[in-house]
């Protein structure tokens, strides 16, 4: 509870975006501006979703911890999938985009590449999804204070920030993976990106509730990697390595932090 | 406090979002009137000013290429006069935001009230206090609609001499006063100990250089440094001082104002636009931030060493100057004197009037001061550059002036509340949870 864990949090959660953000996208002012646009349309999905919970929380009986969780659990799933909605709406409004762009120029090619419209569109909802988990985090770490003094685990802090910096770069490459899929009409990839989503956000959610341990043991990730990972493209494919070292960084930061309490 | 009315009607200004144009300079044999018409390819850029809602000039260049050639490199140039007007409203959001968050002389309940805001807010009755904020923005949108009027009517009349003073009085107020007040404020939140001897040369200074900067010549970077901070400055006076529930109606009622004024035939600052597109004259100096700049490679002229710096204006400079400039550019005979052909570099650029860098700060402001809340200021600020964003894209559509608060003002306004009510609780519980979607 120092400057220096609001510094060093700072920094894991958001200095690989940062650095992404300085040195591919800075230059490129269009980029930016998909940057920003992607991170509105995960506003939205975000306030869509969080309309729909609070519905359902004052519809529901506020007293019982039991469905109020279970609601919430509700809320985390259905959030998850109307982001991916959302990307998919931003996929379809960046395709016409580019059309417009080209059919005006006089190069038969556009500007930008769908490529690097996807991965700078999955930064956007990286950046913006890890700044909504993280700031009011940070703000409270400068502040005076003891993590976990009443039986709580004491890293919070330092998991938040591990998991905020796994959650942005795996929106990252879910976001190469989504329009490549939706590219060449491969369903089944933007299937898989949408369960590993949902299998991400219900992971946290399921280890962090439970007290009986769920270990995912390591041996299983590059299954899961080589299995998301075969799509044509070399591209995707370096993506999903990256994705499954993240997650395989993910869950052992998971269960460092289980241990522990 | 109460503001003087050359304050008010500084930030009446504004609001407006125009194309500029790089400046024509007319060729050495034309004389000034019969040039301008020509329009071929250069037209020289009239600064949209100010005034609240000058959409001002609103003409592109048009180039003497057809029009698709015209689209492409509107479209080529679109995304770098985009992020050229994020980083300055983005700048000025900052200062803003950091100020309310450490300084917190911003966000106390004062009991003295601007005086376009007579009525109370009462906490304790809903009813009485929505109504009060009616009718404290109905006090305020009449002023400014009263203020604008006077000023389309004094432009019309052609009383520049009012019009200027009047500019340079409120420019005084916010560079010496404000400043001073912000100065001073800042020291007791550090507890810097300062001495007067000291602080009036630091303001003597700054006030100075701000008011050559802004109503004459300076560094292009220099001179959108200070609009960046008279806008902060004059956006924490209104955080301050304008009543909580009144401040978000005003925000409304000033966007809806901004629509009508500009678009309608009839609208004061379309009738402005107008006027000064007849007369082909900048419209108003120092009220209006501007993005571009011109340069102009290869025509030195060594008869003249001090012409360097007259092209190196920025377009903020004051029309009054503009003019001597023309006359002196004749006088002289071949000063400037320019082709297409030659190697000429021009970056047109695009204004966005004071105004709405003031209004979009009131509103991430008054988001980072209710409420401890970060998301809330984030959302609000990824709204209103998104709304920026898509206003210019309508500029580059529609090839004229346009209001640039309504939409930013509008996504803004829902995004604060909906993430204030509904999304704040959410994540508020998935963070206690540590669920991570």
């Amino acid at each position: 509870m120092t400057v220096a864990v609001f510094f060093g949090c700072a920094f894991i959660a958001f200095g690989p975006a940062f650095s992404l953000f300085v040195f591919t996208i800075a230059r490129d002012p269009l980029r930016v501006i998909i940057l920003i646009a992607g991170a509105f349309f995960w506003l939205l999905s975000l306030l869509l979703s969080s309309l729909v919970w609070f519905i359902s929380i004052k519809a529901s009986n506020s007293q019982d911890l039991r469905l109020q969780r279970d609601l919430l659990i509700f809320g985390v799933f259905f959030s998850v999938l109307l982001q991916e909605v959302f990307r998919f709406a931003y996929y379809r409004l960046l395709r016409k985009a580019t059309e417009g762009l080209a059919a005006i120029s006089d190069e038969d090619t556009s500007a930008i590449s769908v490529r690097q419209m996807a991965y700078v569109a999955g930064l956007g909802f990286g950046i913006m999804s890890g700044a909504f988990s993280m700031i009011n985090v940070l703000s409270d770490s400068l502040g005076p204070g003891t993590v976990g003094i009443f039986g709580d685990s004491q890293y919070y802090f330092i998991t938040a920030a591990l998991m905020t910096l796994a959650l942005t770069l795996l929106h990252t490459f879910w976001g190469v993976l989504f329009f490549e899929g939706c590219e060449k009409s491969r369903w089944w990839v933007i299937a898989a990106v949408v369960s590993l989503h949902l299998l991400v956000a219900g992971l946290v959610s399921f280890t962090w509730t439970h007290t009986f341990t769920v270990h995912i043991h390591p041996s299983h990730q590059p299954q899961v990697s080589s299995g998301s990972g075969d799509v044509s493209s070399g591209c995707s494919r370096r993506a999903s390595h990256y994705q499954s070292i993240t997650l395989l960084f993910h869950f052992h930061t998971h269960r460092s932090g289980y241990l522990s309490l | 406090m109460n503001t003087s009315d050359s304050e008010e009607d500084s930030y009446n200004e504004r609001s407006a979002l125009v194309q500029c144009e790089s400046p024509t300079i007319p060729s050495y044999n034309q004389d000034h009137d019969v040039s301008l018409p020509q329009q071929t390819d250069t037209k020289r850029r009239r600064p949209v000013s100010s005034g609240l809602d000058e959409p001002g000039p609103v003409e592109r260049e048009r180039a003497s290429t057809p029009d698709g050639e015209e689209e492409e490199l509107t479209l080529k140039y679109g995304a770098k006069h985009v992020i050229m007007l994020f980083v300055p409203v983005t700048l000025c959001m900052v200062v803003v935001v950091a100020t309310i968050k450490s300084v917190s002389f911003y966000t106390e309940k004062s009991s003295q009230r601007l005086i376009y805001t007579p009525f109370e807010e009462d906490p304790n009755s809903v009813g009485q206090r929505l109504l009060n904020s009616f009718l404290n923005t109905i006090v305020m949108i009449s002023v400014i609609v009263f203020m604008t009027i006077i000023l389309v009517v004094l432009y019309k009349y052609r009383c520049y001499k009012v019009i200027h003073g009047w500019l340079i009085l409120s420019s005084l107020m916010l560079l010496f006063w404000f400043s001073f007040m912000y100065l001073g404020e800042v020291f007791k939140t550090y507890n810097v100990a300062m001495d007067y001897p000291t602080l009036v040369m630091i303001i003597w200074n700054f006030g100075v250089v701000g008011m050559i900067c802004i109503h004459w010549k300076g560094p292009l970077r220099l001179q959108q440094a200070y609009l960046i901070v008279i806008s902060a400055l004059m956006a924490l006076i209104f955080i301050k001082y304008l009543p909580e529930w009144s401040a978000w109606v005003i925000l409304g009622a000033i966007s809806i104002y901004d629509l009508i004024a500009v678009l309608c035939p009839k609208g004061p600052l379309r009738m402005l636009v107008e006027t000064a597109q007849e007369r082909n004259e900048p419209i108003f100096p120092a009220l209006i931030y501007s993005s571009a700049m011109v340069w102009m490679v290869g025509m030195a002229d060594s008869s003249n060493p001090g012409s360097a710096d007259g092209r190196r204006r920025n377009e903020g400079g004051a029309r009054a100057q503009e003019e001597e400039e023309s006359e002196d550019d004749a006088a002289h005979g071949g000063r400037r004197r320019y082709s297409a052909e030659e190697d000429l570099e021009e970056d047109r650029g695009v204004k966005l009037g004071l105004g709405d860098f003031i209004f979009y700060s009131v509103l991430v402001g008054k988001a980072a001061a209710t409420g401890g809340d970060w998301n809330t200021t984030l959302a609000c600020f990824v709204a209103i550059l998104i709304g920026l964003c898509l206003t210019l894209l309508l500029l580059a559509i529609f090839k004229k002036a346009l209001p640039a608060l309504p939409i930013s003002i509008t996504f803004g306004l829902v995004f604060y509340f909906s993430t204030d009510n509904l999304v704040r609780p959410f994540m508020d519980s998935l963070a206690a949870h540590q669920y991570y979607i």
